[in-house]
């Protein structure tokens, strides 16, 4: 079954559209927390979360026997909770730093969580119930239990982000702020941290443990790229997180074998690239070109008065002078500048190479002087370069 | 101790306060008291407490001891009287947001649960940013200000809040000259309108002639009152001990008798 399959099957497939819309719904999901975590330097957060996880996972799993959503997204909430509550006593109890402190839960729960599931994975039940495929999702396995979890989530978390919106910015912009404000900054802070690990472990089943912290940031940094307002960088963060769980979901459904959560995160991540490079504003590659513009703009019109300053020491317009001079006093970037002016018809190169102004060139170059004088001193021009062509 | 009928009388009263991180006091048994109108500097050396006295009075940080009343009663039920302006630094000025919408925020407190800002607070924004020259900058991105702008910003949504009481931690740090006179004019509306500001303040060149006030400060409080009194040079060589030997020349005409 190839894409194109996928997405016509989409409307007559009973289990194709359960995988869709659980994926979309969760990548939409994800978008909205995604904000909060990239706005208030949490990235990490997510990566602890669902890593702290997996060994809720596996034994809920071994207590209950079979594979149902909610038993297993009960028991991952709680070893998620436990994990962030072992993190604050680390942090408050101890002198260990926040990062460090992160590092140590994810690394623990994950291990206790693995070594877990490969003993489960000998007991035969589990290999049937697919338990495994917790560590790196399979959307394919959505059935309608787990799309109305995850709308459920999501329609929660709408709720709680309209209820609380300009209390969650406010205390993600400045918490001391929104302190004077009387705003319960400690429950808000809450609230949002909720938020985060109730949709990191809904994701859990199509994306996986490894993978899921990606879905909480990816999307909002995305989006921050194309717009300086709060709530489009929310609208666009659901939008791109939805578009990267369909895509995942309908690529990794039509070619068998390729897990769901790592073609999700990829397709988040091409998502992600194209907004660093191409956004307009912040995207790299207009500001290379606006910085390569305005250097080119800059050696050129250090051309232009260098050949205008040395015209006049020999009290002629037209007076020509060598490339070598013209870089002496305008630098290396002389040569391709020099071309540029000719271009513009600023400047022109007579038979022996020797570089000139043209008329149009001569009143280019005027103001260019002109703002030049306040770097004179009785005439002379305080650059170096330029006294080192006279003599 | 002063009496409960009299602490009604004062914006900001602080009695015995010691703040401590860890183990090492910041502020140590401070009395402050500061009367209705006036406009106070609090000046003292880097590591004095400063900022942490602010802090303390909003309940930011939690003393070790003592108390802090606002026109007589505690902080927490006294907050609508009170505006705080945090250090520009504190805050990532790459968050998603323009001037306008910043401005706004100083408003959400009185605005309550639910509720978003109208053209009511809209235009309450606009007036603030206007007494701090800031108009044509409302549609501005915040990441697009220049420092001083940041300053008269977070100026004009504490502005926007018209409390009683206004606490400024450091607004005059790394400003240009157009933010210092827009800074000193707003201060001295205030002053006119009746409203009480406390300044964190490193200028001591300028505080006698910006302030009336003035509490220097070294963990202690060395000394407060108004300015012609108490902004001797004896008090400030024990605020600033020796590191006063730079700063003696400006202080040096507030002696008696200098001239």
């Amino acid at each position: 079954m190839d894409i194109w399959g996928a997405i016509s099957q989409l409307f007559t497939d009973y289990t194709l559209r359960n995988v869709a819309l659980g994926a979309l719904a969760l990548g939409a999901v994800s978008g909205i927390v995604s904000v909060y975590a990239v706005l208030r330097r949490q990235s990490l957060m997510g990566d602890v979360m669902s890593h702290a996880a997996l060994p809720g996972i596996v034994i809920a799993f071994l207590i209950t026997g079979a594979r149902a959503p909610l038993p297993l997204f009960i028991g991952a909430l709680v070893a998620g909770l436990i994990g962030l509550g072992l993190m604050h006593v680390i942090t408050t109890q101890t002198r260990v730093k926040v990062d460090s402190a992160q590092g140590v839960v994810l690394a623990a729960f994950f291990g206790f969580g693995l070594a877990l599931l490969s003993w489960a994975l000998r007991q035969n039940n589990a290999q049937h119930a697919g338990i495994n495929h917790f560590l790196f999702g399979q959307a394919a396995a959505t059935v309608e239990g787990d799309v109305i979890l995850i709308a459920s989530v999501g329609a929660a978390a709408l709720a709680v982000v309209t209820l609380f919106w300009k209390e969650f910015k406010l205390v993600s912009f400045d918490p001391g702020y929104a302190r004077t404000q009387g705003m319960r900054v400690g429950l808000m802070d809450a609230l949002m941290t909720a938020l985060l690990i109730v949709v990191v472990t809904v994701g859990l089943q199509t994306v996986g443990v490894v993978l899921m912290s990606a879905m909480v940031v990816a999307p909002g940094a995305a989006a921050r790229q194309w717009t300086n307002r709060f709530g489009p960088m929310m609208l666009l963060a659901s939008a791109f997180g939805a578009l990267a769980g369909l895509i995942g979901a309908l690529i990794s459904s039509s070619k068998a074998g390729l897990p769901t959560g790592p073609v999700i995160v990829l397709a988040a991540s091409v998502i992600v690239l194209l907004s660093l490079l191409f956004a307009p504003e912040r995207g790299l590659v207009w500001d290379r070109l606006r910085r390569r513009r305005m250097d080119k703009r800059f050696h050129e019109d250090a051309a232009l008065e260098a050949l205008a300053v040395m015209a006049s020491h020999h009290g002629s317009a037209g007076h020509a002078h060598s490339l070598a001079a013209v870089e002496a006093y305008a630098g290396p970037g002389a040569r391709r500048a020099l071309r540029a002016l000719e271009g513009r018809g600023l400047a022109q190169r007579s038979g022996s190479g020797r570089w000139a102004l043209t008329a149009e060139g001569e009143a280019a170059a005027r103001p260019l002087i002109e703002r030049g004088r306040v770097m004179e001193v009785d005439g002379v021009p305080l650059d170096v370069r330029a006294q080192g062509v006279q003599a | 101790m002063i009496s409960r009928n009299d602490a009604r009388q004062l914006p900001v009263l602080v009695e015995d306060l010691t703040v401590a991180y860890r183990d090492t006091p910041v502020l140590w048994d401070v009395d402050l008291a500061v009367s209705e109108g006036s406009l106070m500097a609090v000046v003292g050396p880097n590591g004095a407490g400063k900022s942490t006295l602010i802090k303390t009075i909003i309940g930011l940080m939690r003393p070790s001891a003592g108390r802090i009343l606002i026109y007589g009663e505690p902080y927490a039920r006294q907050r609508k009287l009170v505006a705080y302006v945090p250090q520009r630094s504190s805050v990532d000025w790459d968050f998603p947001t323009n001037v306008l919408d910043l401005v706004t925020m100083g408003r959400y407190g009185a605005l309550g649960w639910g509720k978003r800002p109208g053209a009511r607070e809209r235009d309450q924004a606009l007036a603030a940013l206007e007494q701090v020259g800031m108009e044509q900058f409302a549609s501005r991105q915040i990441s697009q200000l220049s420092g001083g702008q940041q300053q008269r910003a977070f100026l004009a949504r504490a502005l926007v809040q018209d409390a009683q009481v206004y606490l400024m931690d450091e607004p005059f740090q790394g400003v240009d000259a157009t933010t210092e006179r827009a800074i000193v004019r707003v201060l001295q509306d205030l002053k006119r309108a009746g409203r009480t500001v406390l300044v964190v303040h490193h200028d001591l060149e300028t505080v006698p002639a910006y302030f009336g006030h003035v509490l220097l400060l070294n963990v202690r409080a060395v000394a407060s009152g108004p300015v012609n009194e108490v902004f001797t040079q004896a008090n400030l060589r024990s605020t600033y001990g020796r590191r006063l030997d730079l700063l003696t020349e400006p202080v040096q005409a507030m002696e008696p008798g200098a001239h």
